[in-house]
């Protein structure tokens, strides 16, 4: 392996992930449910637009599970497959999706932990069968990559950085 | 790990700036910062100590702009120098699609260079990358400095070029960015290529945007490949 598989992320797997996160917001009276790649990049936001950076937001989530998940390998741990941050109003809970990505759930005072960590688990485990899905699809979609727009990005990338 | 979200119609790309301490990565990621227009940047996030020490990393994502319909966007990370935060150093390379390793050309920060670019090719073969096959840039940072090394002796000791086993590229490939050198050469029948290099002054700016342009370029090449 030479260096990371990329992979691609279609309309209809976008289709899937809003349907199961709007089902388990409306369940659990979260407010934000996101999924964020181990590499820091937003994959998907349904609910409450947040107010914050999204990019931003991403690459510190994805920092904050890896640390924690070697934290856990040091005690002895495999994983730990979600973490939850408390806040006095906020608050965030993140489970880990087919090791690949990571479920992001923002929640306020209008709900509980026990309710989101109750609902949370069907949510993960249905988004754990698209992400297999997706992931199992070899080379989908992205191998020849237009060259008209490797061209142009090329252009783009003098003009910016010139 | 470019990922390409047909959905949104995104791709991001996720460059890292590797290096011993105090090299300059940091510096690289804040000229970007502030030469590229506000509206083709996000915040620079710095996990910092209190001494400005980068802790964990720093990032910078740059947008390219949409490009035949795709909202194009590289998101630049630092790593933390310092040889006893390696455990967070190797996460930051997870999923990495471009690396540009600054050296510091300091003679007396050349043991220092060695190391960190050993621990480079150590981490990426733990996440089972192979640095060879990814698009690779050295910047020789500090350039100014009186106790600068000749880029001779930096080239040996950093970029001595690797074995290239595919016969399609084993041909004699001039270096696009130096006159008369080349990336791909022939020695004693085995053929070696090195990785391209860029002098740079990061704290006024100079190399930087040619690096950055370099390593850009040819990590948006492995997506049509």
């Amino acid at each position: 392996m030479s260096g990371a598989s990329s992979w691609s992320f279609r309309e209809e797997d976008s289709d899937r992930i809003h349907g199961i996160l709007a089902g388990f917001l409306r369940e659990s009276n979260a407010n934000t449910g996101m999924i964020v790649d181990r590499t820091g990049q937003m994959v998907a936001v349904v609910g409450e637009a947040p107010e914050f950076d999204p990019v931003a937001f991403a690459s510190l989530t994805a920092a904050d599970f890896s640390a924690n998940d070697q934290l856990a390998r040091m005690i002895g741990e495999a994983e730990f497959g979600s973490l939850f941050h408390q806040g006095e109003k906020e608050s965030m809970y993140l489970a880990d999706i087919a090791r690949r990505v990571i479920l992001v759930v923002l929640f306020d005072n209008r709900t509980t932990l026990g309710l989101v960590k109750l609902r949370v688990r069907a949510a993960v485990g249905e988004l754990n069968k698209v992400f297999a899905d997706m992931f199992d699809r070899k080379g989908s979609g992205q191998s020849g990559f237009e060259a008209e727009y490797l061209g142009e990005a090329e252009d783009e990338i003098d003009k910016l950085f010139g | 790990m470019s990922m390409i979200n047909y959905a949104s119609r995104e791709i991001n790309c996720k460059l890292v700036y590797y290096g011993p301490g105090l090299g300059g990565k940091t510096t690289n990621l804040e000229f970007v910062y502030n030469k590229v227009a506000p509206g083709s940047r996000g915040k620079l996030i710095s996990l910092a100590t209190e001494t400005e020490r980068t802790l964990f990393f720093d990032f910078l994502p740059v947008d390219l702009g949409t490009i035949r319909g795709f909202k194009t966007r590289f998101h630049l990370y630092t790593v933390p120098g310092q040889v006893y935060y390696n455990a967070s150093r190797k996460l930051i390379l997870k999923g990495v699609d471009g690396v540009v390793f600054v050296a510091d050309s300091q003679v007396e920060r050349m043991e220092a260079n060695i190391e960190s670019m050993q621990n480079l090719y150590d981490n990426m073969a733990q996440h089972g990358y192979n640095l060879t096959n990814i698009p690779f840039i050295i910047q020789y940072n500090k350039r100014d400095l009186p106790n600068a090394a000749p880029i001779g002796d930096l080239q040996s000791a950093l970029n001595p070029g690797w074995e290239v086993g595919d016969p399609a590229r084993q041909k004699l490939t001039p270096d696009p960015y130096h006159e008369g050198e080349y990336l791909v050469v022939q020695q004693d029948g085995q053929w070696f290529e090195r990785a391209t290099y860029f002098e740079a002054v990061a704290m006024n700016g100079e190399g930087v945007f040619d690096t950055l342009r370099a390593v850009s370029k040819l990590v948006l090449k492995t997506l049509g490949s």
